[in-house]
């Protein structure tokens, strides 16, 4: 059984990519939306020495609000043609959807992260330090893991409602606040942004696995009775 | 099928009984009691002045707006996890989530205005401000959840796991923002938030206010709950009135 | 490995109330031993608060073809899904293949092949990809893809143009295909000449008697009356979330 659920989370993961592969919508809609917005930040913000202090929290605002897009889309291309009902009368382990659609998140989201790394270095001239690599890696990895699980969760439970699409900032955004302050204080630290040093942030790294643990096993539990009732 | 057994006689129209109307009682002799103590009785503040009975009411909202969100955790739990999957569960949980929201904001406005005279500001990043303004718009967002479309069992079920969803935020989001602020706030400020030294007179008005919203809240959830039961009665009736015009659409 | 490996354990319990030979049903190597594929008793199942079936009694043999007719809106597709286990019903009972809606739908889902107004395809793919996929949920060997694919004639091009590409009638030659690679013992099929052209009607029809033939049992719903009743067993006419009338033979 727990063979057969990792198979099928493979399948659906792979057939996932496959189709934003084929589609452009990461590279030709959503890098784009979120790298124009971290010009329209630099607009708002003005003086490059507040968007050096603020960086971090910009960039995880801007895959924040990408991956509503990225979930919203991930539940269209299931919904549209009714592939979900069709899912649901093979009588497919929800479980393994449910990892599969977080394991094609994990990985669209790590995309737009380092888009929007690469940008913010370019654009607000921060600088990352050697020894805060492993820090912004290991923390941004159980952030976006963090974030995908709980937008499988509550994308899942917008997709088998029509004209509802609003619903999923309203449920997702307060849930993602702690991975929000947590990413953000670790990826300060990691470039030593505001006179932190980089052991300041591991308490956030504790903060975001276990919010990402948490997240990821009840949403193995909570997907399928959330989506197939 | 969840049968719902009328909680009234038949001689009588509403969601009242000898209980709701005992406890609706004790709420308002104690809600006056409130008023009177809290406003006239109690003395002013040493440093705060009056504003400090700005916290006969913000404290036992506080405690109600979390007491309410423990009830909706406790019936979305037993709704989901029970062998029967009770639908009264689930009023319970519902009805107490639109009781918590609402204490919950009376939380906020009240802490905002205690804050603006004892702060100087409306709104301070405090680690338990901050996290009862993330559970405010969370719980909207489990109300916008049971009113969804679907069938009253998958409008039950959906919710429950919402709530439940919403619990393990608490802990998550505490956490994050405490994290967050005793690295970039001095607490000198913070300090001040419930540490007045309070009088005996003071500690009774609390006590006071404390019991009388608790009154209010078992008034309301018990008169809620029933009446969400009355809306599912009159649900299942206007089925057998659907069902009827259904069949007659084919001449039957 | 296929999707109904649990099948094995319904087999044994099946077998020792069962009085029919197992060889009736192939499709599945599981034994029949039930008479019906589909009881429904007293069925009431909404869509968006209205009740699109009202009380509704129906039963399916083992081995029959019933067409569903009835007018637009008369509860056709609610009937189909609900047997494919995807609807929810609000009272009454119903049983699939001798398993229990409320508490076999597992059962139900692994033995039940469904195709309704929608293909479920994946746009962005190709058939050939669309096809590798779901014989991977349902648990398909790539033989029986290769198989489904020339049953359906899908050529080389089509098989490797994005399914946004295509006809009507060629992503529903797909969505069969799908269909077949399921080997279902019960078909539900929704309007599934819609879009096709005369020779993919032919083709469906074949399908739809070999899979009778070889002991499954097909519930269709279709407005190709003259069609759908030459090839159906028996007609079944719904109205207003009920049946219409009697039963009749055709």
């Amino acid at each position: 059984m727990a063979n057969q659920r990792r198979r099928l989370a493979l399948s659906v993961a792979r057939k996932d990519l496959r189709i934003e592969r084929r589609s452009h919508v990461l590279t030709a809609q959503i890098l784009p939306f979120t790298l124009v917005t971290m010009v329209l930040f630099a607009f708002a913000l003005d003086a490059t020495s507040v968007l050096q202090r603020v960086a971090p929290g910009l960039v995880w605002l801007a895959v924040l609000f990408s991956m509503m897009i990225v979930v919203q889309r991930a539940f269209a291309v299931e919904t549209a043609d009714g592939a979900l009902d069709a899912l649901r009368s093979a009588g497919a382990d929800m479980s393994g959807v449910f990892f599969g659609k977080f394991i094609a998140l994990v990985v669209q989201l790590i995309i737009v992260e380092g888009a929007l790394w690469i940008a913010a270095v370019l654009l607000y001239g921060i600088e990352l330090r050697l020894g805060g690599i492993v820090l912004l890696v290991t923390s941004s990895i159980s952030a976006t893991c963090g974030l995908a699980a709980i937008g499988t969760i509550y994308g899942g439970l917008a997709s088998g409602i029509q004209g509802r699409e609003s619903l999923l900032p309203l449920l997702v955004l307060p849930v993602a606040s702690p991975v929000l302050i947590g990413a953000t204080r670790s990826a300060e630290a990691a470039f030593g942004i505001g006179g932190t040093v980089a052991s300041e942030g591991w308490p956030w790294l504790g903060l975001l696995t276990v919010f990402a643990v948490a997240f990821v096993v009840v949403g193995s539990f909570a997907f399928g009775p959330l989506v197939d009732d | 099928m969840t049968t719902i057994t009328p909680t009234t006689k038949s001689s009588h129209r509403g969601t009242g009984t000898t209980a709701t109307r005992v406890i609706g009682l004790l709420a308002t002799v104690m809600c006056a009691w409130l008023v009177v103590f809290g406003l006239i009785l109690s003395p002013a503040d040493r440093d705060q002045g009056d504003a400090v009975r700005i916290m006969y009411v913000h404290v036992p909202s506080v405690w109600l707006a979390y007491l309410a969100f423990i009830v909706t955790a406790a019936g979305s739990a037993i709704h989901l996890f029970g062998r029967r999957h009770s639908l009264q569960a689930d009023r319970v949980a519902g009805a107490s989530a639109e009781i918590g929201v609402v204490f919950m904001g009376v939380t906020l406005v009240s802490g905002m205005l205690w804050g603006r005279i004892t702060w100087g500001v409306y709104w301070q990043w405090d680690a338990r401000l901050t996290t009862t303004a993330l559970l405010f718009v969370s719980y909207i967002g489990y109300l916008a959840v049971r009113n969804l479309d679907g069938t009253r069992e998958q409008l039950a079920r959906r919710s429950a796991i919402v709530g439940l969803l919403a619990v393990l935020e608490i802990p998550l989001v505490h956490w994050s923002v405490k994290l967050w602020r005793s690295l970039h706030q001095e607490a000198t400020v913070l300090g001040t938030d419930l540490d007045v030294s309070l009088d005996g007179l003071m500690l009774f008005s609390l006590f006071v206010g404390v019991v009388a919203f608790t009154l209010v809240f078992v008034w309301l959830l018990l008169h809620r709950a029933r009446t969400m039961a009355v809306v599912d009665l009159a649900a299942q009736r206007r089925l057998d009135d659907a069902l009827i015009a259904r069949r007659r659409e084919g001449g039957n | 490995m296929r999707g109904y490996l649990w099948s094995s354990n319904a087999n044994v319990v099946r077998v020792e109330d069962g009085g029919e030979s197992p060889s009736v049903c192939r499709v599945n190597d599981v034994p029949t031993a039930h008479r019906n594929a589909v009881v429904m008793t007293d069925v009431v199942a909404m869509t968006g608060g209205f009740p699109a079936l009202a009380g509704i009694d129906i039963q399916v043999a083992e081995g029959e073809i019933v067409l569903l007719a009835g007018p637009n809106g008369a509860g056709k597709t609610t009937v189909l899904r609900v047997c494919a286990g995807i609807q929810p019903i609000a009272r009454g009972s119903v049983s699939v293949l001798g398993f229990d809606l409320r508490t076999d739908l597992a059962h139900i889902r692994s033995n039940v092949g469904f195709v309704g107004h929608r293909n479920g395809l994946y746009e962005d793919l190709t058939p050939a990809e669309n096809l590798d996929f779901w014989a991977k949920v349902i648990g398909a060997s790539p033989d029986e893809v290769d198989a489904a694919i020339d049953v359906m004639a899908l050529n080389a091009r089509v098989r490797d143009t994005p399914v946004s590409r295509l006809s009507a009638g060629q992503r529903r030659r797909v969505a069969l295909a799908v269909l077949v690679i399921r080997r279902a013992r019960l078909w539900l099929l929704d309007e599934p000449h819609a879009g096709l052209d005369a020779s993919g009607r032919d083709e469906l029809d074949g399908i739809l008697r070999r899979a009778a033939a070889s002991g499954a049992t097909v519930v269709l719903a279709s407005h190709e009356l003259e069609r759908a009743t030459a090839l159906a067993t028996r007609r079944i006419t719904i109205s207003g979330g009920v049946i219409d009338g009697g039963d009749r033979n055709g």
